[in-house]
């Protein structure tokens, strides 16, 4: 339980980073801070917009299931080593409860009846696999170096040498396709300004304010597991391990949110390319890299 | 409470499924059909196969998704949209699944139940797979690792003439 309100908590921090990075627009330093609560207030009150014919069960179904997923990933991972669930697969799990934000998103974006909206549900869908298999592939090296695909184990692996520093690629592979599995930054194009909103551009009212708290769960726990994959999980000198946990996701957290206000918007067929092309073998080799290393 | 579970589990599994054929749009078919194949993947976690089970919500959400994208895409009545029925040859099939479900119940209640032999292992999803495999395990593995990178070069081969083509072609 505690894992799912530390999820909740760093959540709201990170939009609240966001509000204060976003170039002054919400007024200077508290003020800003403040605004995710004053937006979610705003959403609360806010009435529905509904569009004709709309799918409701479908959107509503898309709209909560992305805090739920979000909140479920964060059920497998460690605070210092121990875990809420005690599930010998966490990183399977984890990895399956991102891939639900491609239903999510697709709901949404259909249930909606609009033709943006549309778009935008189809576009996360043709650049799933793109973003699934390098992650997938990323979060697959960790654990191979472990010899488990459970985060705890994981983490408890790195205790002379963090993963991060043997295998660099996998780690920036993994932090490269964080921010496309949860729709972010500069791989928002699900939800693009250039589609009006794409999958969000009829949600309004506590349908948003939903959807959009999903998204920042979904990158909040994801920050939270590359802790354990690659920086040596709650190992630390002087603090107790849960808070070095804590600290690691923060700092990881904290630099998705500032990348998002310092990188522009990736055309997405160059990204999608450049996936297919460069991030995947290249987490191979690493990977073969971290296998040789392994067996020998 | 397992019990509790896996009987809700099963009642959810078999409704969604069934409700597959009830519904009249291709989207809510594809998601209730998703929904039954997360409550077996849900049975699996029950029974103790962690691996397996959660590898089935993994898989499946992913493969229906795709299909979603398909089944859609090729439906008659553009994109979908329109009311559809999933039933064909609606007295055949029923002919088919009644004798199907008539001798699989058959089979349940008059064969002979085996006793259970032996503990479960250790690690249930690396029993299997060595009950699956064998001796022809490292043969999988170096066809599953050809099979994906096959697969990754055909993708990398094919975004070269995509409809994003570079204006280089010109």
């Amino acid at each position: 339980m505690v894992e799912v309100l530390a999820l909740g908590v760093l959540a709201l921090a990170a939009a609240s980073l966001d509000a204060v990075l976003a170039d002054g627009r919400s007024g200077p330093g508290v003020r800003a801070a403040a605004a995710p609560l004053r937006e979610a207030g705003r959403l609360l009150a806010q009435q529905r917009r509904t569009t004709w014919r709309a799918d409701r069960l479908l959107a509503r179904t898309g709209v909560v299931s992305l805090p739920v997923a979000a909140a479920l990933a964060a059920v497998v991972v460690p605070l210092g080593d121990r875990a809420a669930a005690d599930l010998p697969v966490g990183i399977v799990w984890f990895n399956a409860m991102e891939v639900v934000a491609w239903a999510s998103v697709w709901l949404a974006g259909w249930g909606a009846n609009s033709a943006f909206a549309l778009v935008g549900g189809y576009r996360f869908l043709a650049q799933g696999l793109a973003y699934e298999l390098p992650h997938m592939l990323a979060l697959i090296t960790a654990a191979l170096a472990a010899h488990s695909l459970d985060p705890r184990g994981i983490a408890a692996a790195q205790e002379g040498l963090w993963f991060v520093v043997w295998m660099p690629v996998a780690f920036a592979v993994y932090l490269l396709s964080v921010p496309a599995m949860a729709f972010w930054g500069p791989l928002a194009h699900p939800v693009g300004a250039d589609l009006a909103g794409g999958a969000m551009a009829e949600l309004s009212g506590p349908d948003r304010l939903v959807l959009s708290a999903g998204r920042y769960g979904l990158l909040t726990v994801a920050a939270a597991v590359a802790v354990p994959l690659f920086l040596g999980g709650g190992a630390g000198p002087l603090l107790p391990a849960p808070l070095w946990s804590l600290v690691k996701t923060c700092a990881v957290l904290a630099l998705l949110v500032w990348v998002r206000r310092r990188v522009p918007v990736l055309r997405m067929d160059r990204f999608m390319e450049a996936a297919w092309t460069v991030l995947i073998p290249a987490v191979l080799l690493q990977m073969l890299v971290v296998g040789i290393v392994v067996v020998s | 409470m397992e019990t509790v579970a896996f009987w809700i589990l099963g009642v959810a599994a078999v409704g969604t499924g069934a409700a597959v054929f009830a519904v009249d749009s291709m989207a809510r078919a594809t998601f209730a059909l998703l929904a039954s194949f997360l409550c077996t993947g849900g049975e699996l976690l029950l029974a103790g196969l962690h691996y397996l089970g959660v590898l089935v919500i993994l898989m499946m959400i992913m493969e229906m998704l795709v299909m979603a994208v398909f089944m859609v895409m090729y439906m008659m009545n553009p994109a979908g949209l329109m009311p559809m029925t999933m039933l064909h040859n609606t007295r055949g099939a029923l002919a088919i699944a009644g004798a199907a479900f008539a001798a699989m119940t058959a089979g349940i209640l008059t064969v002979p139940w085996p006793e259970r032999r032996g503990r479960p292992p250790r690690d249930p999803a690396f029993a299997l797979g060595e009950a699956v495999m064998g001796p022809a395990m490292l043969v999988m593995i170096v066809i599953g690792l050809a099979i994906l990178v096959t697969m990754i070069a055909t993708v990398v081969l094919a975004t070269d003439r995509g409809r994003y083509d570079r204006d280089r072609a010109r």
